[in-house]
């Protein structure tokens, strides 16, 4: 604080100041109810795209799971009523947001196990791997590029962004099976030190398992990394180029403070508002699991049991899926949304 | 700071971190798994498919099916050598002279897992539970359905009677399930006999624990009436990527890897150099087709589906066939891993394998194939298309698996071929072919079954019985193949219990349905896999001369597997872990220096 800091005005805005927090939350509120009604109306946007969107695909799905199987008429009749195939689709339609409001999505054509069972099975798994792949490609990303952004135009600048530009075009099958010949199998003088595969040898408990899970983890979340901190580096690297000009740095800077300091306390928490969105959309994809890396790496999460589901395809397991994929993205931009106007009180006004 | 002594220190810290690295690499060797850390040999098997369920009641696919052989027995198996029935649960069978009656005798020196006898009444109500309860048919209804009755008058006899007279009594391939466990089970559509461990068993292996897309670990039973299997554990662990399982063998991780259904042609080239790596070339059991829709109907007579007409004349198909090169579709896109198509049950069942006679055959012959169909009144317009009898020229649309590269690369060659006869082909490269097949709107497709050592099931598919019931229901029907004298040898060959009688029905039948050109076999995929030599020292192959390993009839692979001596491959996996850990650490704490101290420099650099 300096030193001349005037104290009498500062007790007669005293009144209002006191008024105003109250006016702030009404205003805060107002905009969170809008938000929060924005996401439930693309709540149920999602279900009821996601009910007649896949009864767009042709043909009839109990044949479809039993096709290339010799079944009698009636047993079909039975697996009709057993899904609920055989009402007319408006009452499937409302029998099914029923049982979604109860969070009941269905039972699987394929395993025979209710939809949200499977989800709760391979969720904590892809929680796991993607995870951790998001903590740290967040934290690489912002800090490498709000340092490219301070020192642009430099070595480390071109060096960091072209890498980052790099291997953010590289497809991530494709680094993966790499990852895999040279660091899983071993190539040359690399031995092999991590598992093909998985996400645990089995039979291990404990903090053995932990360990376990812990070698399993690096080389897909290496992949993870290396594929994704790029968006987070530019994003934050060209927001932090768009403060660079500011007034308010070059009195930070004319104060004596430490460049280090300026960057840090200053520059980046104006910079991050952009950062934070694309934070929240991949916090809503890390739910969504990375598909093609869980396949390269045979990781048991959601990626993987969505790819079973299209492949059947499986109705109720890909019906669920896409309900829960799309509801968490909308509850991740929601959440930003309401962060939002914490980081930057001029939005929300 | 001078740009020479910054230079300097960039090199100084390039070179800690490459040592650290170098240190780090060197610091693990790898790991094998064949040799568990309490000391037990552990047969690791790669694996594509996931598991639909572990109850044998509803399982279907081929790595669940498999599993049962291995926890479950049946009351007969499958001769190695030759695929002929054997005993497994039944020690010998019986059919009354008018052969409706079967009667088995069980054996008495086989034990469920918990110490409980497996008796004739396991098998009874196994058999019973099937005929009554709808779920528990799910998957094996089909072998119950000319069941009559079936008792179990004592503890070692089992009685079997029958509707009409079925040769297939000693191809029942169903597990048998402990009654006291079973019987406990409430809805038998959704028990999915995966949460209680260890499962209670009777076959070689005991199911011990199973995490649902990461692996299935069985335990060997050493109590198992044939003899204990000489591996301690076989896992059969789940690999979503097929180069990841291929890189799995390389490194010694897993012992095993088949493919879905088979290696790659690359990848088996690739295995071929590598050394511990044995690749097993077999014969395959599959057939691959080409099949024409010869007019989608049901039992009822009525047709639906929108099949071209000219396919329903024999000269179009048979012409179609003979503009097949065979030969090429082995060299170019099996790569020589296949052998050149011909009857309908591929040559390693050769009690049933039948090739067309010389003058029966439907050799590579463009130009006849030309002159058939000109005969068959579809000739050629200006542009050099054949034109249909609605004047339209003929294109056909050709249904084909999206994900079987063999699919596309065929589809490629009929194009071309076909092409050069004046006839159109829409490759209809779909995810789901079941549908449009089902309902009959396809002209040809891509067709093609495992054979079981007991035909009947490939057969049966094509018997006008098969047909659906309606056009809004579902038959057992492959193509809508529906055929009188076809059906007559059908029935003659399901009552014949002389096996060379019924070989010889069955021959006629492939020579019928050959001639009818509904279903022309193009080729027999060879059954291509690898194993580590350094892992498993001898297995047996089905049949036991040439054969493959991964889903035999039979529990014969794995049962028989034998561990090599050699310790190369003995290091524990728990020092791989602390290995990987270690690196893995280093390497983060490395990075993390590396940033700290670029940091300060540019600190430094600054003031």
């Amino acid at each position: 604080m300096t030193a001349d800091a005037p104290s009498a005005p500062a007790v007669e805005a005293a009144a209002p100041a006191v008024r105003e927090p109250r006016a702030r939350t009404t205003r805060y509120l107002r905009y969170g109810a809008g938000k929060v009604g924005g996401a439930a109306v693309s709540l149920l946007a999602v279900l009821v795209t996601g009910f007649f969107l896949f009864r767009l695909i042709p043909g009839d799905p109990v044949k479809t799971m039993t096709g290339g199987r010799p079944i009698s008429a009636e047993q079909l009749a039975s697996y009709r009523r057993e899904f609920g195939l055989d009402l007319p689709l408006w009452q499937q339609f409302t029998a099914y947001c029923g049982k979604v409001l109860t969070g009941d999505l269905g039972t699987s054509y394929q395993f025979r196990a209710p939809v949200i069972d499977k989800i709760s099975e391979a969720l904590p798994n892809t929680l796991v791997l993607t995870g951790t792949a998001f903590v740290l490609y967040t934290l690489l990303g912002i800090v490498l590029g709000t340092r490219s952004a301070w020192r642009h135009g430099g070595l480390g600048d071109r060096l960091h962004t072209g890498l980052a530009l790099t291997l953010y075009s590289v497809p991530s099958f494709w680094l993966g099976l790499l990852l895999i010949t040279v660091f899983a199998v071993g190539m040359g003088p690399i031995p092999g030190m991590f598992p093909t595969g998985g996400m645990e040898s089995g039979g291990e408990e404990g903090f053995a398992y932990v360990l376990d899970v812990a070698h399993h983890l690096v080389l897909p979340v290496i992949t993870l990394v290396a594929v994704e901190y790029g968006q987070t580096l530019l994003v934050a690297r060209s927001a932090l180029l768009d403060e660079m000009g500011s007034d308010y740095l070059t009195t930070a800077r004319a104060k004596g403070l430490r460049d280090d300091l300026v960057r840090r306390r200053h520059a980046v928490p104006n910079a991050l508002l952009p950062t934070v969105t694309l934070i929240f959309v991949n916090l809503g994809r890390t739910v969504a699991g990375v598909i093609l890396v869980e396949t390269v790496f045979s990781w048991p999460g959601l990626g993987g049991l969505f790819y079973q589901a299209l492949s059947v395809p499986d109705l109720p397991l890909v019906q669920g899926l896409f309900l829960f994929f799309a509801g968490t993205v909308i509850v991740m931009n929601t959440l930003a949304d309401l962060v939002y106007p914490l980081l930057d009180p001029r939005v929300g006004r | 700071m001078s740009t020479h002594e910054q230079h300097s220190r960039a090199w100084r810290r390039l070179l800690a971190a490459t040592a650290a690295a170098a240190l780090t690499l060197a610091a693990g060797l790898v790991p094998q798994q064949a040799t568990a850390a309490d000391g037990n040999k552990v047969l690791t098997v790669a694996v594509a498919q996931s598991v639909d369920s572990l109850s044998p009641f509803l399982a279907s696919r081929l790595l669940s099916t498999s599993i049962h052989r291995l926890m479950y027995e049946y009351l007969t198996n499958y001769d190695p050598e030759d695929a002929r029935a054997v005993p497994a649960l039944a020690t010998k069978w019986e059919p009354s002279p008018d052969k409706l009656t079967w009667t088995y005798t069980i054996r008495s020196d086989s034990e469920w897992s918990d110490g409980k006898q497996a008796t004739a009444e396991d098998a009874a109500w196994t058999f019973n539970k099937m005929m009554t309860d709808e779920g528990a048919a799910t998957a094996n209804g089909s072998f119950v359905a000319n069941f009559r009755k079936v008792t179990a008058p004592s503890p070692t006899e089992l009685v079997i009677e029958l509707k009409k007279p079925q040769a297939t009594m000693t191809a029942l391939d169903v597990p048998i399930v402990p009654k006291h466990i079973w019987e406990k089970v409430g809805d038998f559509s959704e028990f999915n006999n995966d949460k209680t461990f260890p499962i209670v068993g009777n076959g070689p292996f005991i199911l011990t624990d199973y995490k649902p897309d990461s692996y299935v670990r069985l335990k060997a039973n050493k109590d198992f009436w044939r003899g204990a299997p000489k591996f301690d554990e076989l896992v059969f662990r789940y690999y979503k990527d097929q180069d990841a399982a291929v890189a799995a063998l390389r490194k010694g991780e897993v012992s095993f890897v088949s493919g879905s259904p088979s290696l790659t042609p690359a990848q088996a080239s690739s295995l071929k150099g590598e050394k511990n790596v044995h690749v097993n070339d077999a014969p395959g059991r599959r057939f691959y087709a080409l099949a024409v829709n010869p007019g989608a109907r049901a039992k009822n007579g009525e047709k639906f589906g929108d099949g071209d007409p000219s396919l329903l004349d024999q000269r179009v198909r048979h012409a179609l066939f003979m503009a097949v090169d065979r030969e090429t579709i082995i060299d170019k896109v099996f790569r020589g891993y296949a052998v050149r198509g011909e009857g309908y049950i591929p040559p390693r069942f050769d009690s049933y394998f039948w090739k067309p006679a010389d003058g029966q055959e439907l050799a590579h012959d463009p130009a006849e194939a030309a002159r058939l169909l000109d005969q068959a009144g579809y000739k050629k317009n200006g542009d050099g298309k054949r034109v249909g009898k609605d004047g339209k020229p003929i294109d056909y649309r050709l249904l084909c698996h999206a994900t079987d590269p063999n699919d596309k690369a065929i589809g490629q060659y009929l194009q071309e071929w076909w092409g050069e006869l004046g006839i159109g082909v829409t490759l209809d490269c779909l995810d789901n072919v079941t549908d449009p097949w089902l309902a009959g709107t396809y002209d040809l497709a891509f067709d093609g079954w495992s054979v079981n050592p007991d035909p009947d099931f490939v057969l049966s598919i094509h018997t006008c019985a098969a047909l659906p019931a309606t056009p809004k229901d579902t038959g057992a029907t492959d193509n809508f193949i529906c055929d009188k004298q076809y059906d007559d040898l059908y029935a003659k060959q399901l009552a014949e219990y002389d096996p060379a009688k019924r070989a010889d029905l069955v021959k006629q039948m492939e020579s019928r349905l050959y001639d009818l050109g509904y279903m022309n076999v193009m080729a027999y995929p060879n059954a291509v896999e690898a194993y580590r030599t350094d892992q498993i020292e001898s297995i047996t192959t089905m049949p036991s001369k040439a054969g493959n390993i991964y889903g035999q009839d039979g529990y014969w692979s794995w049962w028989s597997a034998t561990p090599a001596d050699s310790d190369g491959s003995g290091d524990s996996g728990s020092t791989g872990v602390v290995i990987g850990i270690v690196a893995g650490a280093v390497l983060l704490v490395g990075a993390g220096v590396f940033f700290a101290l670029r940091r300060r420099s540019t600190a430094e650099d600054r003031e």
